[in-house]
């Protein structure tokens, strides 16, 4: 690389290009790429492979093309990541202007707008230009986000390929997760966060003493926000905690029991939930409410009203209606770009190990100062979605049909079973399905497990079931016993 | 205006209308837009400021293509301040867009009254001796300034502003004013007309819990000589089982939300130490000219002095109780008839204070006194040094002891990041700008480095040698990510410091990307 001069700012000519250096187009982050150094992590090798390898062998796969999303492609097409594609189910909505910049309205104010002068523009603002019967045309509102975000990136970044995915993460095959070498998150569910992640840690393999099998871990990398709030972490399934070992760092969302919404309501919230939740089936049997229409909006706000003024409760307004019927978590284009900017850089350094990495989970706090700080925490031995082998302790001579029994009343495993297959180093011991299969497993019930086990007394089993998006390991450990033992082994 | 309200409606829940008009009156200007300062504009623009001005005198190479999002290859050889105003216009036309095409160095020069125009500056990417001009240009003038610099993988922020006082500073931890422990009259009629020990178990449950802790308290009291539980240990162990004794059945949700706030009555708020320095600051002595804050902080602490007995002003609110509905409205409405009865004394004391001043003793509204009211206990009064006291600042031996004790990396980049401009004022260029004087650099840097730390009186302090290696690593790159959560942060603090909400940071905020982590340095 020819290393240009740089000189500070104060000399106004200096950071003039000749046009022709375009080697120099990542003169800045080729500072970490190309140059060795002292705090880095494991195995760094710097070289033009690197940002080579960056452009054109790295795929990188963003969930969600919302605010944190918008940002995301930004930072890691700038970062030199070649190739990104970006999963979102939604389209574009007038109240994701605020921060999602790759979208925008633009008002064609046809031959009145060139005879305005800017400042008359602005003091006019939108309400008038719509009150003379101006034609607004909202170019990229209803349009789904990956495909606009997509093509947005691409038009601006030159040299990076976006490929949009316009549905669900559920709709995807689980294979399809398994050709990216790292996802990042831009998801505000928490629902979304699990399922990926635990496809995330189903893909991870182990070797016999419990070790993760390196090559089968992909790195996730996670945002959220909220208001000037957020925070971003790094999951290395298998290593460090993964999303279900943490949820505990989520706070419980808050309902109010039915009983207050219906007999005592004392706040303007109560009122509109009352009307939502309790009304809307009442008074509109056999109609789907939908939060994004307006009418049902209205009428919502309005029974609201009603019951406020009966009860004597002040302080119902639409925003407030809205606000509560659709859950909305207020959001700001800063405190996003700073959590997207946090998850690409750890991306970045997953990626090529040109930094040293955070510690598990960065907390951003701008309401009173500005805090960032890391806050590491431990893996959940127990987890049972990253869990090498859960642990569970189970008489000598139980049988399969009967260790079957005791994973569906183990507090830790009932909701996430319906019906185990249970497998043992690629052996089928049982299987719920294909009928032929079924059959062919079902004599293995009455046999004791520990003989399917060829004598191992402490040994990892794998459980499948519709209910899981992964596999689930359980380590059985035999105890020397009666059979008159209940085995009904409450989680811990 | 409905398509206005639905845009912003995720940031209007935030800072509200009040704040949004803020924003829209604000002129921003921007010196330098290299991606720390246009990511910092981008978030601005999006939140719908009324204009910003771009100042830059550079032309768009190819390195700006490889770290800002708002050139493009179309716009190579021109001038960048003129590009990037034009893509960031592109992102809301509600906001005015201009540029200037000159460097921030030599408009500091030719015309400082050019700065006079503006709500606020964000300078980014400038050196100590600029820096020093321009701040005491801004504070001549009387606008804000906010100084950003990414500069590798680390990052500074600060804010210099003469002094910003914050109303609604909106705390995270809002502490409740019940005032259960010592209930006004009206109150105490309030809870005298519950029975706690009636037998009807469904008035029982729903009887709210701000009554059950007023009548437990003075059963207490009563019988423990007028005293309050002395300490949290007999708050748990004795008041908390009388509380609970005094439960019929388990599902009794007030009474598990007595036991919950049994705190408020035994730890009253007190007046904070921030709020104590502010009614004890030198600008209560109001005169003509006073600020309207400090009007109502003088007429606040006549207030305190005579109607609230020791207590600010009541703000009205209390949280939500498991009860009937008129329980309830009953009780709100006490707290409320209490709030507004302090908001009409505070106006007396308001109009008082403005007559003796010699200004119209209206010419401070009920609502802003009553907006005031609310927040007293969290009024915040930020006051900066300026940059000149700052850079002589002999906060070494502070400095001395953090780097002694390894506790965290962020004085030392604080150091290196002022020594990289000195180390650029001697070579006219930065560390690390050449691959072949790598190593020269460490030792130069470091040289530099050692004789800051000496001059702010922490000599003989040690600066890692990795860290130091590293800086000349970065030789000066502004990376896309850093620069985008470093002005991203310039942004959140521009936002504070409009809608004069929230609390802005005070001090030196030291950012380092390799741990994720921050600082905030008072020198």
């Amino acid at each position: 690389m020819a290393d240009q001069q740089q000189q500070p700012s104060s000399l106004p000519s200096s950071r003039t290009d000749d046009g022709s250096g375009m080697e120099n187009r990542w003169r800045d982050i080729d500072r970490l790429l190309l140059r060795s150094g002292n705090l880095v992590g494991p195995g760094f090798e710097p070289g033009p492979e690197l940002r080579e390898a960056l452009e054109n062998d790295f795929r990188v796969l963003v969930i969600g093309a919302g605010g944190l999303g918008c940002e995301l492609l930004k930072d890691l097409a700038l970062s030199g990541f070649g190739h990104i594609d970006v999963i979102d189910m939604d389209t574009i909505d007038v109240s994701n202007l605020n921060r999602q910049f790759l979208f925008r309205i633009v008002v064609s104010f046809g031959s009145i707008r060139s005879s305005l002068s800017s400042k008359a523009r602005a003091i006019c603002g939108w309400k008038s230009c719509t009150a003379v019967g101006v034609d607004c045309r909202m170019q990229d509102v209803g349009k789904p986000k990956s495909e606009v975000a997509a093509a947005r990136v691409m038009q601006r970044v030159k040299g990076v390929t976006v490929i949009p995915h316009f549905c669900k993460i559920e709709d995807k095959d689980i294979a399809f997760y398994k050709d990216f070498q790292i996802i990042v998150l831009g998801l505000d569910s928490l629902e979304a966060r699990s399922y990926i992640n635990s496809v995330i840690c189903g893909f991870v393999e182990y070797e016999e003493d419990g070790s993760p099998d390196l090559s089968t871990i992909k790195p996730l990398v996670d945002g959220g926000t909220e208001g000037f709030k957020g925070h971003a972490r790094v999951i290395i399934p298998g290593i460090t905690p993964c999303f279900h070992c943490s949820l505990w760092l989520f706070p419980p969302q808050i309902t109010f029991p039915l009983c207050t919404l219906a007999e005592t309501p004392r706040s303007p919230a109560h009122c509109i939930e009352y009307a939502h939740l309790i009304q809307w089936g009442q008074d509109r049997i056999g109609e789907y409410f939908d939060a994004d229409n307006p009418e049902h909006m209205k009428w919502i706000y309005d029974q609201a009203l009603k019951r406020g003024e009966q009860f004597n409760i002040s302080g119902i307004t639409y925003s407030l209606t809205q606000g509560v019927v659709k859950n909305i978590v207020p959001a700001i284009a800063s405190t996003n770009a700073v959590v997207a900017a946090t998850c690409a850089l750890e991306t970045l350094k997953i990626a090529t190990m040109c930094s040293t990495g955070m510690d598990i989970y960065m907390q951003y706090t701008g309401t009173e100062g500005i805090y960032l700080r890391t806050v590491p925490h431990d893996k959940d031995r127990n987890c049972i979605i990253c869990s090498p082998g859960v642990p569970l302790e189970v008489d000598k001579s139980i049988t399969l049909q009967k260790f079957i029994d005791t994973l569906l009343k183990d507090s830790r495993f009932k909701l996430k079973l319906s019906k185990p297959s249970v497998s043992y180093h690629g052996n089928n011991l049982y299987m719920q399905a294909p009928a032929v299969l079924e059959e062919m497993t079902r004599p293995n019930l009455q046999e004791q497990l520990l003989r399917l086990m060829g004598g191992e007394t402490s040994d990892v089993l794998n459980i499948n079931d519709r209910r899981l998006t992964g596999v689930l390991r359980v380590r059985v450990t035999f105890r020397e016993g009666a059979d008159t033992i209940d085995m009904d082994t409450a989680g811990t | 205006m409905a398509l206005r309200s639905t845009k912003y409606d995720r940031q209007l829940r935030i800072w509200g209308e009040h704040g949004q008009s803020a924003l829209e009156r604000a002129h921003i200007c921007v010196l330098n837009c290299g991606p720390t300062g246009s990511e910092a504009l981008k978030n601005l623009v999006l939140g719908g400021i009324g204009s910003f001005t771009v100042v830059d005198a550079s032309k768009v190479c190819a390195s700006d293509l490889g770290n800002n999002y708002f050139v493009d290859w179309d716009s190579l050889g021109q001038s960048k301040a003129k590009t990037v105003s034009a893509f960031l216009h592109e992102l809301n036309d509600a906001v005015d867009a201009k540029f200037v095409e000159e460097s921030p160095e030599a408009l500091l020069e030719s015309n400082p009254a050019f700065f006079s125009q503006f709500t606020l500056v964000i300078a980014t990417q400038m050196q100590e001796n600029s820096l020093l001009k321009l701040d005491e240009i801004c504070r001549q003038q009387n606008v804000m300034l906010i100084i950003a610099r990414s500069y590798g993988l680390a990052g500074l922020l600060r804010i210099s502003v003469e002094e910003h006082d914050v109303i609604e500073s909106k705390p995270d931890n809002k502490v409740e004013d019940l005032r259960l422990h010592n209930p006004w009259p009206e109150l105490q009629r309030y809870a005298d007309e519950f029975d706690i020990d009636t037998t009807d178990n469904v008035i029982h449950k729903h009887i709210p819990f701000a009554v059950l802790l007023i009548k437990i308290t003075q059963d207490w009291k009563r019988a423990h000589n007028g005293k309050l539980p002395a300490n949290v240990r007999e708050l748990k162990v004795n008041f908390l089982t009388i509380t609970a004794r005094r439960r019929v059945e388990e599902d009794e949700d007030n009474y598990t939300e007595a036991l919950k706030s049994a705190y408020v009555v035994l730890f009253p708020p007190e007046i904070s130490t921030e709020l104590h320095a502010i009614l004890e600051d030198k600008l209560t002595e109001v005169n003509a000219s006073s600020p309207d804050f400090w009007v109502m902080v003088a007429a606040l602490k006549q207030y305190i002095a005579k109607e609230g007995q020791g207590e600010p002003p009541l703000d009205g609110a209390i949280p939500d109780m498991h009860s009937f509905t008129d329980y309830y409205i009953k009780l709100q409405k006490i707290y409320q008839a209490r709030a507004e009865a302090d908001v009409t004394a505070m106006v007396g004391h308001v109009s008082c204070i403005l007559k003796q001043i010699g200004r119209d003793s209206s010419s401070i509204t009920r609502t802003t006194i009553k907006h005031f009211c609310k927040n007293t206990r969290h009024l915040r009064v930020l006051r900066c040094k300026t940059l000149r006291d700052e850079f002589s600042s002999k906060a070494g031996p502070e400095l001395q002891r953090f780097l002694a004790n390894e506790e965290s990396s962020h004085p030392a980049l604080y150091v290196l990041l002022r020594a990289v401009d000195h180390f650029a004022a001697t070579y006219n260029r930065y560390p690390g700008a050449f691959d072949g004087e790598l190593e020269e650099d460490v030792s130069r840097l470091k040289a530099i480095a050692v004789s800051i730390l000496n001059d702010m009186g922490g000599g003989g302090a040690a600066l890692p040698e990795d860290l130091i290696s590293e800086v000349c690593r970065f030789g000066a790159g502004e990376i896309h990510t850093v620069a985008s959560i470093v002005g991203g942060i310039a942004s959140q603090e521009a936002i504070k410091l409009l809608t004069r909400q929230f609390t802005p940071v005070q001090g030196t905020f030291v950012y380092n990307a390799m741990s994720a982590t921050s600082l905030v340095l008072n020198l």
